[in-house]
């Protein structure tokens, strides 16, 4: 609405303060005081800083970042390594605690204002500096495709500061110059060939200024831009790796949660049948729903079954129709944010002038081990084991929870079985913290049942795409973008409405509103939608919708100017990023786009550009006897630098094939305010036999370091939907594809 | 009742409900967390462990029908000492959350045992019962056909 007085919000006053020239000194300043290192030393484990740690038998580095699957532990590591001089079978890796230190500076840099795409030398730079925000909202989060960026230079530093305060020890000690020392496998080697280890030297270490450090070229990397072996790999193939599901104490019960789907409290509840039943210890009142404390997991989920519970009807439309038809009612409001405005949409164009409208359904996250956590309770003070994504924020809420102070909670963050988002929310560790303190000095290991957790996840929200354009002489020459979407800042604490940020929420219009193309006429809009519905974010967040929209119009563009959609794209890349061009060119190559196929074979194009990464995918289809099967997927994925390349390859495979999921088959519906999906056997994925052969190739050309976790989920829908289109000539416009298409499964 | 069960080679006794399924007998009284819970309804194949030679859904199986001799992946290969399957595995670094990756392989070596050269369709029939939030598919299948490879070659 023009003309409103729009209220500040407090975040976004931080971002601007940081984006204009006066607050950039302010985001450095702050970024200057370095928040104390949480680790104390202990007998015979020196912290050097924050995230290296010298021991008898190697060297412990702190990888305070939440290891589901995207390998960061071992990148991370990899970082510190590669400057500190010790041998990959020496390093052992730790999560950490939940401390400042540990803030993600680069989550922060990526709100400022501006497409991220003609980011330079010295926008970056202002971005990172954003980045000294972070750590005023104690930001210590893994997500966002962040990692990397975070980690690049800091875990270098911090390996090469220890490195460096070692030799100024060593120095001393041998009494030669600075000079004359190097190091490898975790000793400091001196000239004539006398060796200290670093153990011998990290107790003075510790004591002494480290000095000014500068960092190696990447001309002299070992461990970077190499594969290398996961830490995490033996112990995953093993079964030894510890996931929050896993922690055994002596003495410990076993309990589940069963929460009110529709997320409000209960009128009553009847827990006499589960009480009856062998091994059921105890039944805890939770207010918005009842936990079962057993002797095993699996009496206390059948005990929670058996409770009768009256629950209170939700605060939102009861069944889908109903709860979409509010969320449309978006685009009858004032849009949120209108982040691109180019040229003149509202001036009629000469051409032709093409609309769709697009639609993506509520999903879950169903990460393979379902919310669990472990906790112990006793003498007012918490210990916690949860896979949490936001470490501060599980610590913090959980202790208000139960009424006790930050500091009396110790969390300890093992691996987790998957994250795609869901674990940054805290409810799962606040229900295991309420149940230990139900039960003081009794640990408890609460695990909820694949049924808990589909029917109590924070939904990736439905979203609806309005898309109009003009072509003319081959050309896109206008393109106006509306889309509507439950915002995820309502959720956000403290509770904020969308409409009163600045900057609007960028979440609703990401993936489309950045697209590096040069259109002249290129406006998009984001609408809030105020369903009430419990929203999260899921792999890619605003992305894995605005990418199937997005790019399936363009899809449609190229159809309507008679071109080829490969082709049609690059052109319009080329004129706006050539990191993104390269990344269509090469995918193009890879798939042998535009020559002859088989019979009943067709390929479509896909392209996002996200968190940073131009992302192209061509997925191939083929009309079966009993359907059409998704035969193969080449991914062309523009990184900046790559780190790991096989771990990169893994985690962009990875990511199309989720994202290949949920457009055959991701739904959640609802009736009664529940959803209506149980299980896997409702809500599955692709499987073995479904998922497509992957091809990857990773692309240096981008001027800064992006991270993969996320950037293959988008291009995924909108390239399967494409080669639909091109092999039935019907234009998927609504996801899941499985609804309209017969897809193998 | 008590009964007594022989898991990895080592007996076992214990005293629960008949109705208890095998995998919460393993990790919730026995302490073998290598065994995973993931849908408790055979949907995901997570749970997989063999028992008399077989691969089997353990969330299906209640402890008074467990019969013979049960095998985990604690019992397949430790760190120190992997199995073919597991040394594939490794070499092609399929995990990623690795959540799924003990019922992956413990699928997988049972389809090994019966078909030592399995081609893509064999694959894709053994393993369909075994789901991969992460995606890990095209390096499971790699490492099968790797380990029926170095399989072979030692036989
Ligand atoms: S837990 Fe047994 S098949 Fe899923
Ligand atoms: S590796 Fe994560 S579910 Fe398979």
């Amino acid at each position: 609405m023009a003309g409103r007085i729009r209220k500040i919000a407090r975040r976004s006053f931080l971002i601007g303060s940081v984006a204009v020239a006066g607050g950039v000194a302010f985001g450095v300043y702050k970024f200057r005081e370095t928040p104390p290192n949480p680790l104390a030393p202990t007998d015979g484990a020196i912290p050097l800083n924050p995230f290296v740690v010298i021991t008898r038998d190697g060297v412990t580095i702190i990888t305070p970042k939440a290891e589901m699957g995207q390998g960061v532990q071992s990148t991370w590591a990899a970082l510190a390594a590669e400057e500190l001089d010790v041998d990959w079978e020496d390093i052992t890796i730790l999560h950490g605690p939940p401390a400042q230190a540990y803030f993600n500076s680069a989550l922060f840099g990526e709100a400022v204002p501006g497409l991220a795409y003609k980011v330079g030398p010295t926008g970056a730079a202002i971005r990172d500096l954003a980045g000294g925000g972070a750590k005023l909202l104690n930001l210590q989060l893994t997500g966002g495709s962040t990692s990397t960026r975070d980690g690049y230079e800091k875990m270098r530093m911090a390996g090469a500061t220890a490195r460096e305060t070692l030799k100024l020890v060593a120095a001393r000690r041998l009494g030669v110059g600075f000079g004359e020392l190097s190091t490898a496998s975790g000793e400091v080697i001196a000239r004539d060939g006398r060796r200290i280890p670093y153990a011998d030297l990290a107790e003075e270490a510790a004591q002494i200024e480290p000095p000014e450090i500068e960092l190696r070229d990447p001309s002299q990397w070992r461990y970077l831009g190499r594969t290398m072996p996961r830490l995490d790999m033996i112990p995953k193939v093993t079964g030894t790796a510890r996931y929050a599901v896993d922690v055994r104490l002596p003495g410990m019960k076993f309990a589940t949660v069963r929460m009110n789907p529709r997320r409000t409290g209960m009128f009553s509840y009847d827990a006499s049948a589960a009480l009856a039943m062998e091994g059921v210890e105890k039944v805890i009142d939770l207010g918005g729903g009842i936990a079962v404390v057993a002797r095993n997991t699996w009496i206390a989920i059948q005990a929670a079954e058996a409770v009768d519970i009256v629950w209170e009807g939700p605060v939102y439309p009861e069944t889908t129709e109903a709860l979409n038809a509010l969320a449309l009612t978006a685009f009858d409001r004032s849009a949120n944010s209108t982040p691109r405005d180019e040229g003149d949409v509202d001036k009629p164009q000469d051409g032709i002038e093409i609309a769709a409208e697009y639609e993506a359904p509520w999903l879950a996250h169903t990460t393979m081990e379902p919310m669990s956590s472990a906790a112990l309770f006793s003498d007012g003070k918490l210990t916690l084991w949860s896979g949490t994504q936001a470490p501060i924020l599980a610590r913090d809420r959980t202790a208000e929870a139960i009424g006790i102070a930050p500091e009396d909670v110790e969390l300890i963050v093992p691996y987790l079985g998957g994250g795609y988002g869901r674990r940054s929310v805290a409810d799962f560790s606040i229900l295991a913290a309420r149940v230990a303190a139900a039960m003081p000095d009794v640990p408890v290991s609460v695990t909820w049942s694949r049924e808990e957790d589909m029917r109590n996840d924070f939904y990736r929200p439905a979203a609806w795409g309005r898309f109009r354009g003009v072509v003319l002489d081959g050309q896109a020459v206008l393109l106006d973008g509306k889309i509507a979407s439950t915002s995820l800042i309502g959720d956000s604490s403290p509770p904020a409405d969308p409409d009163d940020w600045q900057m609007g929420d960028r979440e609703l219009v990401a993936g489309a509103w950045d697209q590096p193309y040069g259109i002249p006429n290129y406006r998009v809009s984001g609408y809030t939608a105020r369903t009430g519905m419990a929203v999260g974010y899921w792999r890619s967040v605003g992305a894995s919708y605005n990418g199937f929209f997005f790019d399936t119009f363009i899809d449609e563009l190229a159809f309507a100017a008679q071109r080829d959609p490969l082709q049609f794209r690059l052109e319009m890349a080329r004129r706006e990023h050539e990191p993104s061009a390269a990344a269509i060119e090469a995918v193009a190559e890879m798939s042998g786009w535009g020559k002859a196929l088989p019979e009943r074979t067709a390929l479509g194009i896909g392209f996002t550009y996200s968190f940073g990464a131009a992302v192209a995918q061509v997925v191939q289809v083929s009309q079966r006897d009993r359907g059409i099967s998704i035969d193969k997927v080449w991914i062309a994925a523009d990184v900046g630098r790559a780190l790991d390349p096989g771990n990169l390859e893994a985690q962009l495979s990875g990511g199309a094939i989720f994202g290949l999921s949920a457009a055959v088959s991701g739904k959640i519906t609802f009736r009664d305010g529940i959803a209506e999906q149980q299980n896997f056997w409702d809500n599955d994925a692709l499987r073995m036999q479904s998922a497509p052969a992957t091809e990857v190739r990773v692309l240096e050309t981008a001027y800064r370091i992006s991270g993969v976790g996320e950037v293959a989920v988008p291009p995924a829908a909108p390239a399967l939907g494409n080669a639909l289109f091109r092999l039935t000539g019907q234009r998927a416009r609504r996801l899941p594809f499985g609804d309209t298409f017969n897809l193998l499964v | 009742m008590a009964r007594t069960l022989l898991i990895n080679g080592k007996v076992h006794r214990v005293n629960l409900p008949d109705e208890v399924p095998l995998l919460w007998v393993l990790r919730d009284e026995l302490g073998l967390t290598g065994t995973k819970y993931g849908c408790g309804v055979a949907a995901c194949g997570a749970c997989t462990v063999h028992m008399n030679g077989e691969a089997v859904r353990s969330c299906q199986v209640a402890l008074g029908d467990v019969s013979g001799a049960v095998v985990t992946i604690e019992g397949l290969g430790s760190p120190d000492n992997l199995a073919v399957l597991q040394q594939a595995w490794a070499d092609h670094q399929v995990a990623q959350c690795g959540y799924c990756q003990s019922g992956q392989i413990m699928q997988a070596a049972d389809l090994l045992a019966r078909t030592a050269d399995p081609t893509d369709d064999e694959i894709d029939d053994a393993m369909s019962g075994n789901l991969c939030r992460c995606g890990t598919y095209p390096r499971i299948r790699a490492a099968i056909h790797d380990a029926a490879a170095r399989m072979k070659a030692e036989a």
